[in-house]
């Protein structure tokens, strides 16, 4: 890499251009005190793009620093199923190649960006986590994908993800465990492990994740990123391979709210392909980043913060309550009297959709195929071969839940709790905009600490899973470390289609926690040289 | 018992469901035109193929057909339905759940008058509900057939090509009534623009459920479910059979086993396809892809307004203008009544033009295996070929060729009749000189004429018109030899 | 919630799995105690509550019936594990179509 003397002027343009907040943009030093590689690595989006307006860097340095850094550290934190260096240096160069001629450039052009393997890229693997769709190559591109590809975004990879985005820690995948950059003995939280653990470990500043019952904001939390599920709909689903339809959203990771929102703007919108995509336009959620929360109101959830939460999550999370006090919200408390009942419906209205959803892998037209005798012996030693343990699980579950005689009692009455849920936010958001709780009771547990306790595991997801299941927009963001120094994340939740008040409130809460996104500690990724660029 | 007291011991229960493959461009759910013939899978998009992360988005026409056939079955227009999944496994359904509706559908609670041997019998319908395709398997092997094949092949190009499935309410009571109701419904989808309806081709598609009770009982007797009923005759063999079949069970003091039953066509009978236990659990729920289908009521008002006449009112119109039931009936049902109507419009005795009509196209359409609501007549032309023979410039031999020329798209029976050179001599002076060789040719004929055997002038009239190739006027010739050898009498 | 063998296997046969004794058992047991947690939905999903299928309320939301590309059918075919004659082979079909 050659010399990064302009870097520190850009960083001031950077800073001035978008508004954004400080530890991405904030350098002024201009000298190369650390490497060009590690200084691109750690930089934000408003930065990258500054940069490479400029012509200070090309989209190729970019990729190939990232690229860089994925092929020596990936081993240890196994984010990536699929990197596509070949093909992110193409777009990178191409994207050059259009600067250079003067000719439009998509928003994102030459950030890179992660994108979780549920998410279908044309003629590239995509499997989600599953062996059962082993080297699947989709005849389309996800428009999510499309629309990554229409902002020059440049994919560097596919990321991995619990079997199908089903489970709470990465653990599920059929082909790789994700570490957590903080703690490699620890999990990255799931199910967008890949996706969170990439952005963490300075992997791509950008990566896209799915959320069912948390599996963006959970592994956000537990990763020191932020992430954060839009609104039901917001998001197309056209290309997202499904494991909830009624619940599943795509929506971003990143290590700022500002780079986040940078991401939410490109993959958001109406897309006609997806008939629950919703027709309204989008706001720019990166106009009223910096209004600040002194004229909002903040609702802490009265039953968040009993029993079940690790005290340092607690007390992270009553912090960032002061914090939001401090910096003028209004704080109050609201009830959720029934999120309690949340995972229970939850546990059987994804498990459900999940049995029907997954009832097209039978060996026919794509993916695995184990022979038998007869069709159905085919169709049935392809399932059971090509899933795993929890996939067989809550397809279990949910064809029971559905079946003749039961129907009734699990589903219809899950989905009655699903419309208590809903009463339940409509009533707390007449007295606040936006709702706080933990993302999780609990920051990054070991490797296989969970595994063979699927409730547990489930549980896992108590706070996540009410917004879910009320479709509303919510985001994690690092609230601070545990006294084991992990990352503790806070949920905000928002009104359907508050996406804007959610980045605003976030966006202030950050800056107030300060909190610094490159992982620490004796068992973390080894961390990219931030003494030039997180100064 | 002889066979009619055991006719009469029971009384048949026949409700039939019948699935109306839409005649949209596209499918119900993706933008695959719907072209048919093409290489397999040549008509797919990950949609249709159940690709993984693929969302279905519905046909606004499909609904709106939907909607149509509704009101034309007078059914109410549900304000709010919803798409379910109708889960079960099997090779030609792309994702292994069909979508489908369940607990409300689009239409509900209509009925269809129909006539049956002078009897007036209103039929309910059940409701009428959308749903989509399976792909086409083709089993490979000696048979051909499912059972005994090697293996099997699957072609997803009929795939989610949207269907409605209307279903009767169980108020039909004998074949002929299951006949009736089929050919109305047809005739209705006709009209409506809305399928094809080949029930030979499978674009539409006919399974019965039949059962009987003792007479005079209220409650129903055991269901039995009839497949592959392709055409309306099919339909009554197979309810008839059936019938039959159930009577003798219950004769025999046994209980008729609920169950779905093949109807062999060649073999004239019924078969077990799949018992009772193997009855599935399709576990349906909502789909969450799908949203809910709330069509606005000034919309469905204004599709009410613009329903074409219905084939109940054309007949009665018909027959208001002096045709007979079956005549009617036949207009209609094979979707000649506008050709007709246009003819009589165009001055063509509506005698004439029925006949024409009902002997004459239908027969050329059988033969030629032409659809006859697709036959390239207009009322027009028909007028014109009534009237020239009428007027004597055809024979009725003459004219049905100039109307097979007219059918195979030859031009108008006045182009036709001159490119074939088949108008009708009627020049005198041509005709004397065939009438004297006649007469000269067969004197023995002449002589019996003569003395009063007017029946012998049937031979001289052959010879004139053989010798003429048909084309000579008969009732000149007549005349002309009755000139010749009668009048001097 | 205590389930029996034979009802884990009816569920496995409904969902197309082909589990061993071990994986019966193990799912008995691990789905007894999910669905008897997820049972607590029932003490307040009362009917007076109308159940919530879809979290956005949407409606009417149609296409024109105007046609799209469809894929190549050499593309529409190349995920599949055994193609013949431009179709997808399957093993002999054993059960009748529904």
């Amino acid at each position: 890499m050659g010399q990064a003397s302009d870097s520190g002027a850009v960083g001031h343009d950077a800073a001035s251009d978008s508004g954004a907040v400080g530890h991405d943009a904030a350098s002024d030093s201009g000298h190369p005190a650390a490497s060009e590689g590690d200084t691109l690595v750690t930089a934000g989006v408003a930065r990258l793009l500054a940069m490479l307006d400029a012509g200070d860097v090309s989209a190729e340095d970019v990729v190939t620093a990232h690229l860089s850094r994925i092929a020596e550290y990936d081993g240890d934190v196994n984010a990536f199923l699929t990197v596509l260096a070949d093909q992110a240096l193409d777009h990178a160069r191409d994207i050059d190649r259009r600067r250079v001629r003067g000719e439009p450039l998509g928003a994102l052009a030459g950030v890179p960006v992660a994108v979780k393997d549920v998410l279908c890229t044309r003629g590239e693997a995509t499997t989600c986590g599953s062996r059962i769709l082993e080297g699947h190559r989709p005849p389309y591109d996800a428009t999510v994908v499309t629309r990554l590809r229409d902002a020059d975004a440049v994919m560097l990879g596919k990321t991995n993800c619990d079997e199908f985005a089903m489970g709470s820690s990465t653990e599920n995948s059929a082909y790789a465990v994700t570490r957590n950059p903080w703690d490699l003995g620890r999990v990255p939280g799931g199910s967008s492990g890949g996706s969170s653990a990439a952005v963490a470990a300075h992997f791509a500043p950008l990566a896209i994740g799915t959320d069912t019952g948390g599996s963006i904001r959970q592994p956000a939390a537990l990763c020191g990123v932020v992430g954060m599920k839009p609104t039901y709909g917001r998001v197309s689903r056209y290309g997202l391979i499904a494991f909830a339809s009624s619940l599943d959203q795509a929506g971003p990771f990143g290590r700022g709210v500002a780079d986040t929102a940078y991401a939410y703007a490109a993959i958001s919108g109406h897309d006609p392909m997806d008939s629950t995509s919703i027709p309204e336009p989008v706001p720019d959620v990166r106009e009223g980043l910096d209004s600040g929360v002194d004229r909002l109101r903040v609702g802490v959830v009265v039953e968040a913060l009993g029993g079940g939460v690790e005290t340092g999550v607690a007390a992270r999370v009553r912090e960032a309550a002061e914090l939001l006090g401090k910096l003028g919200a209004k704080i109050v408390e609201v009830s959720l009297p029934h999120a309690k009942y949340g995972i229970a419906a939850y546990y059987l209205i994804a498990p459900s959709e999940a049995s029907s959803n997954l009832a097209r892998y039978d060996g026919v037209r794509y993916g695995l195929r184990v022979d038998g005798d007869t069709a159905e012996q085919m169709m049935a030693a392809t399932r059971s071969t090509g899933f795993g343990d929890e996939v067989i699980r809550r397809i279990m579950i949910g064809t029971y839940a559905l079946s003749a005689g039961y129907y009734d009692a699990y589903y219809v009455s899950a989905q009655r709790v699903r419309t208590l849920i809903i009463r339940d936010y409509r009533e707390a958001f007449a007295d606040c905009d936006v709702v706080l709780s933990p993302t999780s009771p609990s920051t990054a547990f070991a490797v296989g600490a969970k595994a063979d306790d699927p409730l547990a595991m489930y549980l896992n997801d108590v706070f996540t899973v009410p917004a879910s299941l009320a479709g509303l927009p919510a985001l994690s963001l690092p609230a601070g470390l545990d006294e084991r120094g992990l990352p503790v994340g806070v949920q905000l939740v928002a009104p359907l289609l508050g996406e804007a008040v959610l980045f605003q409130a976030a966006n202030a809460l950050e800056a107030e926690v300060g909190f610094d996104p490159v992982p620490r500690g004796g068992n973390a990724v080894h961390p990219p040289d931030t003494a030039h660029a997180n100064a | 018992m002889s066979a009619i007291e055991q006719a009469t011991a029971y009384e048949a229960v026949i409700g039939l469901e019948v699935h109306v493959e839409l005649s949209t461009a596209t499918k119900m759910f993706c933008g695959c035109a719907i072209d048919f013939g093409g290489e397999p899978n040549s008509r797919t998009c990950p949609v249709c193929l159940g690709q993984p992360g693929s969302l279905p988005v519905p046909n606004a026409t499909a609904i709106e057909f939907a909607i149509r056939l509704g009101l034309a079955l007078d059914c109410e227009v549900i304000d709010s339905s919803q798409f379910h999944r109708k889960n079960y496994f099997y090779p030609d359904m792309p994702k292994n759940y069909q979508i489908s509706q369940y607990d409300v559908a689009i239409c509900e609670r209509g009925h269809l008058e129909l006539e049956v041997d002078g009897e007036a019998r209103r039929i309910g319908i059940h409701r009428v509900h959308m749903e989509e395709d399976t792909g086409k398997t083709l089993h490979v092997g000696t048979s051909g057939r499912i059972h005994g094949a090697d293996y099997s092949l699957v072609d997803y190009n009929r795939a989610g090509i949207p269907l409605l499935e209307v279903v009767s309410e169980p108020d039909l009571r004998s074949a002929a009534e299951a006949q009736a109701y089929l050919s109305e419904l047809r005739a209705i989808v006709l009209t409506l623009g809305i399928s094809d309806a080949k029930l030979e081709e499978g674009s539409m598609r006919c399974d019965a459920n039949v059962s009987l009770r003792p007479r005079g009982a209220t409650a129903y007797g055991t269901r039995v479910e009839v497949k592959n009923l392709n055409s309306v005759r099919s339909l009554g063999r197979a309810v008839a059979y059936e019938i039959g079949r159930q009577t003798g069970v219950l004769d025999d003091g046994v209980e008729v086993v609920q169950e779905t039953r093949h109807w062999d066509e060649d073999a004239g009978r019924t078969s077990t396809l799949r018992a009772k236990e193997e009855v599935f659990d399709y576990r349906y729920f909502p789909d969450p892809d799908l949203v809910a289908v709330e069509p606005a009521a000034d919309w469905v008002a204004r599709l009410g307004k613009e329903l074409p006449e219905l084939p109940s009112a054309t007949r009665a119109r018909l027959r208001s203008a002096g045709l007979a039931a079956h005549q009617a009936a036949s207009l209609v049902s094979t979707g000649l009544a506008p050709v007709f109507e246009d003819a009589v419009a165009a001055g063509a005795p509506a005698d004439d033009a029925v006949k024409w009509l009902t002997n004459e196209v239908l027969g050329w359409s059988n033969e030629q295996g032409v659809e006859s609501g697709a036959v390239a007549l207009s009322g027009a032309d028909l007028a014109a070929l009534v009237a020239m023979v009428s007027d004597g410039t055809l024979s009725t031999k003459l004219a049905r060729q100039v109307l097979d020329g007219v059918l195979a798209g030859e031009g108008t029976p006045a182009v036709v009749a001159r490119d074939r050179g088949l108008e009708q001599v009627s020049d005198a002076s041509e005709l004397e000189r065939m009438v004297d060789e006649a007469i000269a040719a067969q004197p023995a004929a002449a002589d019996r004429v003569r003395s009063g055997n007017h029946k012998a002038i049937g031979a001289l009239v052959g010879a004139v018109m053989k010798a003429s190739r048909g084309q000579a006027n008969p009732a000149l010739v007549n005349e002309l030899l009755r000139d010749r050898l009668i009048s001097g009498a | 919630m205590s389930l029996t063998i034979d009802d884990v296997r009816h569920v496995a046969n409904l969902a197309r799995l082909a589990l061993d004794a071990d994986q019966l058992e193990r799912l008995r047991d691990q789905l007894g105690r999910i669905l008897e947690y997820a049972e607590q939905v029932s003490e307040v999903a009362t009917d007076d509550v109308p159940p919530t299928s879809h979290p956005y309320p949407l409606r009417n939301v149609w296409r024109a019936d105007e046609p799209r590309p469809s894929l190549d059918p050499d593309a529409a075919r190349a995920t599949g594990p055994a193609i013949e004659d431009g179709r997808f082979r399957v093993p002999r079909i054993i059960e009748e179509d529904a």
